[in-house]
């Protein structure tokens, strides 16, 4: 789906943020979903958790709710994980304890 | 103490059938350190060549009941993981969980309500964690649970749902039966659209929503209370993606 387009079709393979939660935890130390991260797009304002998530593909990618650009990319290669955030323009979380 | 990312062992103490494909499964876990409800668990299931699988399942059961958890999980024919639970695990088993997770699809009785819980078939799970908790609680919130069913026998804890509305505290249960309906039934027989969720909202002003199911229902669902005047973020949703996957 081209970026600039409008999310006004309903992609079945589209999960929540929340979905990948466990993988989230497991890169950042907390909790993430109930985040608030501001997309570096259209500057809106949502929770890790309501992001629109695709996980068919060979990584993870999170999309805005509000504009449907992409704001991370995540992905196990091997014992890596590559992460791609530039559509994230912030994510404000309670430090690891 | 065991940290929200380590992977503990639990114990599978009870399996219960809710309905002909979906079973409930109750794991003992030691190390387990409460949830809220709405939260989910990641499974893993190592095969002895190293091979490992892991799926989320929601969390069916109320804080309240301690180092236990309760998942209720549909069987899907060619599923990797839920065949598996079904069919080869039994009680005694040793199962790896890492949770509880997630904070945003969540609701405790201090949140408050009116409470408007919409589930597509086992969508039903986390909000039934929900409700177990505010019945525990004695909490009253209004609330309803618009609840789609392909049919009666496939109602998810249909006699524990009765139960709790006979309660009379508050809770209202509507089925709506999309594929089969039983002789003499009276409720709504169609897929969850805008005009029954109007009708809904006549009794229950800016309620907090929860809505869990396949992608498609939970899409419809929020874009419907969006167009009835209910704010986008007094809504919360869980897909699961594809019906059957």
């Amino acid at each position: 789906m081209p970026a600039d387009e409008p999310m006004d079709t309903i992609d079945e393979q589209m999960l929540d943020g929340n979905a990948v939660g466990g993988m989230l935890i497991g890169l950042f130390g907390v909790e993430m979903t109930h985040v608030p991260g501001r997309c570096a797009n259209c500057h809106k304002v949502s929770m890790v958790g309501a992001l629109k998530a695709y996980t068919r593909g060979p990584g993870v990618v999170l999309r805005c709710p509000w504009c449907g650009q992409v704001v991370m990319r995540l992905v196990h290669r091997g014992d890596e994980v590559l992460v791609d955030m530039r559509g994230a323009m912030l994510l404000r979380f309670p430090a690891p304890g | 103490m065991a940290r929200l990312i380590d992977w503990q062992l639990g114990t599978l103490t009870a399996v219960r059938d809710e309905t002909p494909t979906v079973r409930s499964f109750t794991l003992s876990l030691p190390a387990w350190e409460g949830h809220r409800p709405g939260q989910h668990v990641d499974l893993r299931l190592t095969a002895e060549d190293g091979y490992s699988v892991e799926r989320s399942y929601s969390i069916a059961s109320e804080p309240e009941r301690g180092a236990e958890i309760d998942l209720t999980v549909e069987r899907i024919p060619d599923g990797e993981v839920s065949p598996f639970l079904h069919d080869v695990v039994m009680t005694g088993d040793r199962i790896e969980v890492r949770g509880p997770i997630g904070g945003y699809f969540v609701w405790e009785a201090a949140l408050g309500g009116p409470l408007l819980l919409v589930a597509g078939g086992s969508g039903v799970v986390p909000l039934m964690a929900m409700l177990r908790h505010r019945y525990r609680m004695s909490n009253g919130t209004p609330a309803r649970l618009l609840f789609s069913s392909r049919s009666y026998e496939e109602i998810i804890y249909r006699d524990e749902l009765d139960e709790m509305a006979r309660h009379g505290d508050g809770l209202e249960v509507i089925h709506t039966l999309t594929r089969s309906q039983p002789p003499g039934w009276t409720g709504y027989a169609r897929r969850i659209d805008e005009p029954m969720l109007a009708q809904l909202l006549e009794s229950l002003a800016q309620p907090r929503v929860y809505a869990c199911g396949p992608t498609a229902l939970v899409e419809n669902v929020a874009n419907a209370l969006v167009r009835l005047g209910i704010q986008p973020d007094r809504i919360r949703t869980e897909r699961f993606g594809p019906t059957g996957s």
